[in-house]
């Protein structure tokens, strides 16, 4: 039957074929112009780690104390933790071991004096070992440095395929030396490319940010005091020397802790408790041990990665395309209401209602799928304009080539999301189209 | 054409109506706020800077190690840059207009006033400054080589000279003679010893006030710096070579990025509102298509439902142009309603976003072109369906009830 009413439907089509192409372009604009922002915001707020996103966990202590503004007045009990730890807090964490894997982390950036050609900068990561456990980083070849080499503040070095690939082109570093900032570090490993989209490990940093370049231990970059070129919040201007800065309450380490069970996370927030009234008795806090305990889904909405202007297009996108239903639902009443006749005159043959909603289903169903073709074209076409209009976006950190892309997934759902909406808005026309009276239509010659 | 008969049509069909005369409405509001956003963004996008645009470009520059002196190093950069043929002048600096990285001083008449007189975007020059960005002096002189002091991290002693703009000079003493008085930058006492035609601040391209800068005689001194180089026309390309080798033949031990033409660095600079400028005059289009699409539907909807009527009416005696003025009569009358609509809702949407952009007003003129687009539209939308309503043969009349 389905065979039928889709020969009837292209036929139908093909009669009218200024309407059905007045048809298929309102659906495929609508469709074109949300699905181009749709796109933007999936890349940027899509889960990037689906698998573990429940069981990573960043704790947040209240270091600062509640803010106070220049009127003296407290702001209450609702105010922002830091999303990061000072070091020592940071370090004492790692100490406690309440996880069964845990890392502390910087964003660092070095100068690269590759053997051949000329030097250059890179982005990297300072990070403890259990990173790559952590994030399931897969490796290209070798493995983390061992916790000896850690211990040891050795001057180790895991680096990334491009990397490598860059400054040890067709051959394999590991056990080759590399000079970072004028220090050699030996390479112990070499890290598949793993961009997570967003980089939800460190959005301080630049949650759209590109990936690490290379990854030396914490220890060693604390010890040669190398900076941090991520996000950084203090209270007040910073002051002193490297040693000051560590003792600070600076909030610059990132900490992250995977806890498979909800036990595990409700002990584990329980000791952050513990922890800060401890610092409390000890003087260093005057408030009440305020903690937070976030996982990466929790995070990711918490942290709001999209901003608030590309949502706000994004209900413009779709109050769009409800605009181009709106019109797509005209045109089909059009359509079908000049057949009236020939619908009449299929009922009077003995077709039932529901063949006759059936056969403009169908119809409509083919409307919903050469509209979502033509917006699958006027996507592609919306991404390419966008990549070309933000392209110096690129170099400031802001990975337009990877958020507007289509990907498969992408294109699936434009073409269900095409032909849903157009049969959705569809309902009525046919509706009405089904309920022909025949023996009206047909004395009406 | 009897108008009453019309609105009695009307009536019978008001869901259509309806929803053309609101999508009329949202569409003329948009299409005319478009505009407006457009031109002011336009004409942002054009100010120029003051400097000579087309010659000069910048360059990082970064010593991997800890220089041992590094002012003889930047000197010695200097020099080299100085010394490539087609350049004109090289500097080091901070920051340059259009770059994003806007240091503010402010600037007052008294030096125990409790806020400044006027902000300004402060930038740091030695006495090749002039020459390195092009600008134009009106008044006074550039910096003498004898009154460049150095800037280092974390100092804020100014030397007693500053050459300012003459937008910032306007805001400062409005009855002009701003040349050779005393001002307090940043509370430290200063003369302005020059006068600069135009120069935009790093901001600019953001809004707000362009035009106010000040400039200091000092010589940056960071192990991170940038250059700005200016090359005779047309060397600009060969420049930006030779500036890399020679720079790395002084020392190799350095990272040299973004060495970047001034003219794609104001590209940068603009890529947001020229970015919503492009998405927001695509969105027009699109909408002004989908109104066309959903007029034409629509009025073949209504042209199918009255094939009756209009048949008779034919066999009336109407003539074509007549059942052809009819439907563009209702046309224009859904129109009117919807453009009155539209410009109360684009004057409100107006309103909004003049208070949260920075843009101005949206003046009359637009209201009017964008109205006169959407009727055109509509108009020439409904000409196809009331064509074949016109064709409509009076023999319907005939074939019985």
């Amino acid at each position: 039957m389905s065979g039928y009413y889709l020969k009837l439907a292209v036929g139908s089509l093909r009669r009218n074929v200024v309407i059905t192409a007045l048809m298929v372009a309102a659906v495929g604009v609508g469709i074109g112009a949300s699905m181009t922002v749709y796109t933007v915001l999936h890349a940027m707020s899509g889960n990037p780690i689906p698998h573990k996103s429940d069981q990573l966990y960043a704790p947040q202590i209240d270091v600062w104390g509640p803010p106070t503004q220049e009127t003296g007045t407290s702001q209450g009990v609702d105010y922002n933790l830091p999303s990061q730890l000072p070091y020592r807090d940071a370090v004492a964490l790692l100490q406690a071991q309440r996880a069964p894997h845990q890392a502390v982390m910087y964003a660092v950036s070095q100068d690269i004096s590759p053997p051949a050609g000329r030097a250059f900068r890179a982005s990297g990561r300072a990070t403890s070992r259990d990173f790559f456990a952590l994030f399931d980083v897969p490796f290209r070849s070798g493995a983390v440095w061992d916790a000896d080499a850690e211990n040891k503040r050795e001057n180790v070095v895991v680096l990334s395929a491009k990397l490598a690939d860059r400054v040890f082109p067709d051959m394999d570093p590991l056990g080759k030396v590399i000079s970072l900032s004028d220090r050699d570090y030996r390479i112990v490993g070499v890290a598949q490319t793993w961009a997570p989209m967003p980089r939800f490990y460190d959005l301080e940093s630049g949650g759209l940010g590109d990936a690490e370049q290379f990854f030396i231990p914490f220890t060693t970059a604390i010890d040669r005091q190398i900076p941090s070129s991520g996000g950084e919040n203090c209270q007040g201007v910073p002051t002193g020397g490297w040693e000051a800065h560590l003792n600070s309450d600076c909030a610059w380490i990132k900490f992250w802790a995977e806890l498979p069970t909800t036990a595990q996370a409700r002990d584990f927030k329980t000791f952050l408790v513990n922890y800060a009234s401890e610092q409390r008795n000890l003087g260093r806090f005057h408030w009440p041990p305020r903690v937070e305990l976030r996982n990466v889904t929790d995070l990711l909405i918490y942290n709001s990665v999209v901003p608030p202007a590309i949502r706000a297009i994004g209900y413009v996108a779709d109050g769009f395309l409800a605009v181009c239903l709106v019109n797509a639902v005209g045109l089909l009443l059009a359509k079908f209401s000049s057949r009236a006749k020939e619908l009449a005159l299929r009922r009077a043959l003995g077709a039932s209602r529901g063949a006759i909603f059936g056969q403009c289903v169908t119809e409509t169903l083919l409307i919903g799928f050469l509209g979502g073709v033509f917006g699958l074209a006027l996507t592609a076409g919306g991404l390419a304009g966008l990549r070309a209009l933000l392209a110096a976006a690129n170099q400031q950190g802001l990975p337009v080539d990877r958020l507007a892309s289509l990907s498969a997934e992408i294109i699936v759902i434009t073409l269900f999301v095409a032909v849903a909406v157009t049969v959705g808005a569809g309902l009525y026309p046919t509706w009405r189209a089904s309920r022909v009276q025949p023996a009206w239509q047909l004395k009406a010659q | 054409m009897d108008i009453l008969l019309i609105l009695r049509a009307l009536r019978k069909n008001k869901v259509g109506a309806i929803l053309i005369g609101l999508q009329i409405a949202l569409t003329l509001a948009i299409v005319c706020n478009s505009l407006s956003v457009i031109q002011q963004f336009v004409q942002r996008m054009q100010r120029p800077t003051g400097m000579d645009e087309a010659n000069v470009f910048t360059l990082a520059s970064a010593w991997i190690a800890d220089p041992a002196d590094l002012k003889a190093q930047i000197e010695g950069d200097l020099a080299a840059l100085r010394a490539i043929p087609g350049v004109i002048d090289a500097i080091s600096i901070v920051s340059f207009p259009l770059d994003g990285q806007a240091y503010n001083s402010g600037l007052s008449l008294k030096s125990d006033q409790r806020s400044p007189t006027a902000w300004a975007a402060t930038y740091f020059s030695d006495e090749h400054g002039l020459n390195a960005f092009g600008f134009r002096l009106v008044a006074g002189r550039w910096f003498n080589a004898d009154e460049v002091t150095l800037l280092r991290y974390y100092e804020n002693k100014y030397p007693p000279t500053l050459v300012v703009t003459q937008a910032l000079a306007q805001s400062l003493f409005p009855s002009g003679n701003a040349l050779g008085q005393v001002v307090y930058i940043n509370s430290q006492y200063a003369r302005i010893v020059g006068i600069l035609e135009r120069a935009q601040t790093p901001n600019a391209a953001n809004g707000g006030q362009p035009d106010r800068s000040v400039f200091l005689p000092m010589l940056p001194m960071n192990k991170s710096t940038q250059y700005v180089v200016r090359t005779r026309p047309g060397l600009q390309a060969s420049v930006m070579h030779a500036a890399q080798d020679k720079l790395f033949a002084v020392d190799s031990h350095r990272i040299i990025q973004r060495v970047t033409p001034f003219l794609e660095s104001r590209r940068n600079a603009y890529m947001l509102p020229r970015t919503i400028a492009i998405m927001l005059g695509v969105v027009s289009a699109l909408l002004l298509a989908v109104t066309g699409f959903g007029v034409v539907g629509l009025t073949t909807y209504w042209v199918s439902q009255r094939r009756r009527q209009i048949g008779m009416r034919r066999a009336l005696g109407a003539r074509r142009v007549d059942i052809l003025s009819y439907f563009h009569t209702e046309n224009l009358l859904i129109v009117g309603v919807g453009c009155v609509l539209g410009i109360v809702l684009g004057l409100a949407i107006n309103t909004l976003m003049a208070a949260s952009m920075q843009l101005t007003r949206m003046s009359v003129a637009y209201v009017c072109i964008g109205a006169l687009i959407v009727l055109v539209l509509c108009q020439l939308a409904v000409l196809w369906p009331a064509l074949r309503a016109a064709s409509i043969s009076p023999a319907i009349a005939t074939r019985g009830l």
